[in-house]
């Protein structure tokens, strides 16, 4: 996918978005969570998509890192911990409809991890999943609600994202 | 990180700038209305105190709480040590219990060290006599770079019980390897010798290490080490060194005010620099918790190059 596939593709989904979600002039309990990294520059820009769209007030956005509530963390014999950083939900998550936004789905563990995090700051009224990249090979029975591209792959290759915000360009490639 | 955190002596400044980095993010789970994670799930924590401690051991005990570690407190009043066991064989008998990490405050020197070398759990240092006391610097060395946001550059002005000082000894380590410049100051009968070594600069004069200083950082007289005239009077020292509002003026304007508690009021600081604007006494006891919970985090890994 090019960037302009990618600007696409986020314009769709944020149609999707409002198509589900927004009764006509009202989006004011939906909020994006975008998981670090590349997940919360997505949500970024779905939110002012959303904002373009519908003209109304800005969603909330916010950032979740997951790696404390990851199911491999003391499971690995040697080696450094992963890197924490910073959790940022500056709203209350309570009867609110979060999008949770990530750049791939595969094994859904993350996924598995950010729905415990994300029960840790409230009780939403419902979470959708948000990916761009859904490759498939799933490990744990977790579906997205709105999927930019579905890419059949093989394990042993690897989906890379990259986005402006972080990598200075906006592309997925697949390699191996 | 390696497997034990001993002091900052062990420490490289890129560990430093992670475990203070871990911390930020640690700090946010304490706003949360659940502040707990999971991360530490299944693990035991044992502190053993040999030592009284409110502050360090509660905020020890908080932080393995926030990770869901497993943890429990023992105070040496109520121990079998007071039945006439040594430090390795209560050491050898919590170990035979499998923990996996052990944080240890002991009146000796080197305690910490020599657990670490019989002891297959992860130590971490909690003060060792008046050796070292890592979490307490790196702590300052949060609080100092949230005010700052930077330590590289600062000077920074130690006032107080230099020779009886745990805290100094980690706050000088920690301060000079991120590039600080280090002043410390006391009656001379409380300066250790050869001070100058650890690339800080000595004065009896108060108000000269405090002049244009960005932190002042005060220790507490420590009578219960004290065998022996130090000072003449608790009033004489207050008189001479105790950090007043005029010797304050005589730092930067947006000085802060560092203590590392228990404080002792009108003898080395009066009531009103402790409670005044720039007094950031009670927020070095909040960062303490991220802090402690980013030391846990790191050291339940895997230790490196192992």
């Amino acid at each position: 996918m090019d960037a302009d596939r990618i600007a696409r593709t986020l314009t769709r989904i944020a149609h999707e978005i409002l198509e589900r979600n927004a009764a006509p002039g009202d989006v004011h309990d939906l909020a994006l969570v975008g998981i670090r990294t590349r997940g919360v520059p997505i949500a970024k820009r779905l939110a002012q998509l959303l904002r373009d769209i519908h003209g109304g007030d800005e969603v909330p956005t916010g950032a979740l890192d997951i790696t404390l509530y990851r199911d491999d963390l003391m499971r690995h014999a040697v080696g450094p911990q992963p890197v924490v950083r910073k959790t940022e939900i500056p709203f209350s998550i309570d009867d609110k409809r979060i999008l949770l936004v990530d750049d791939v789905l595969y094994t859904g563990r993350t996924i598995r991890a950010a729905l415990d995090a994300l029960i840790d700051f409230g009780r939403p009224k419902a979470i959708q999943l948000v990916v761009l990249v859904d490759r498939g090979h799933r490990e744990l029975p977790i579906k997205a609600d709105y999927v930019g591209k579905n890419l059949p792959t093989s394990p042993s290759q690897s989906v890379q994202v990259h986005l402006v915000e972080v990598d200075g360009r906006d592309e997925v490639e697949i390699a191996g | 990180m390696k497997k034990d955190l001993l002091g900052i002596a062990e420490l490289s400044s890129e560990e430093i700038y992670l475990i203070l980095d871990t911390a930020e993010a640690m700090r946010e789970i304490g706003q949360r209305p659940i502040k707990k994670v999971p991360t530490l799930r299944g693990k035991t924590v044992v502190n053993l105190f040999f030592e009284p401690s409110t502050r360090t051991r509660t905020s020890f005990e908080i932080a393995e709480k926030r990770l869901s570690a497993d943890t429990l407190s023992i105070a040496v009043a109520a121990s079998s040590v007071l039945k006439g066991e040594t430090l390795v064989d209560t050491a050898m008998n919590i170990e035979a219990m499998s923990p996996d990490m052990i944080v240890v405050r002991h009146a000796a020197s080197g305690a910490c060290h020599l657990l670490s070398r019989i002891c297959r759990s992860r130590i971490i240092n909690a003060g060792d006599g008046m050796h070292e006391h890592p979490t307490q610097a790196l702590l300052d060395a949060f609080t100092i770079r949230e005010h700052k946001k930077r330590i590289d550059g600062l000077k920074v002005a130690i006032v107080g019980d230099l020779l009886h000082s745990r805290v100094l000894r980690s706050n000088v380590l920690l301060l000079t390897k991120l590039g600080a410049e280090v002043w410390v100051s006391g009656p001379r009968t409380l300066v250790p010798a050869g001070m100058e070594r650890f690339g800080v600069r000595v004065s009896t004069s108060v108000e000269e290490a405090v002049a244009d200083a960005d932190v002042i950082m005060m220790l507490r007289i420590q009578q219960e080490r004290m065998q022996g005239a130090f000072i003449p009077s608790l009033r004489e020292y207050f008189t001479v060194f105790g950090m007043t509002a005029e010797r304050v003026a005589r730092a930067k304007p947006d000085a802060i005010i560092m203590h590392p508690g228990p404080m002792n009021r009108g003898v080395e600081i009066a009531s009103e620099v402790a409670d005044g604007p720039y007094s950031v006494i009670l927020e070095q006891v909040a960062n303490g918790v991220a802090v402690r919970m980013a030391v846990l985090y790191l050291l339940a890994g895997g230790p490196e190059g192992e």
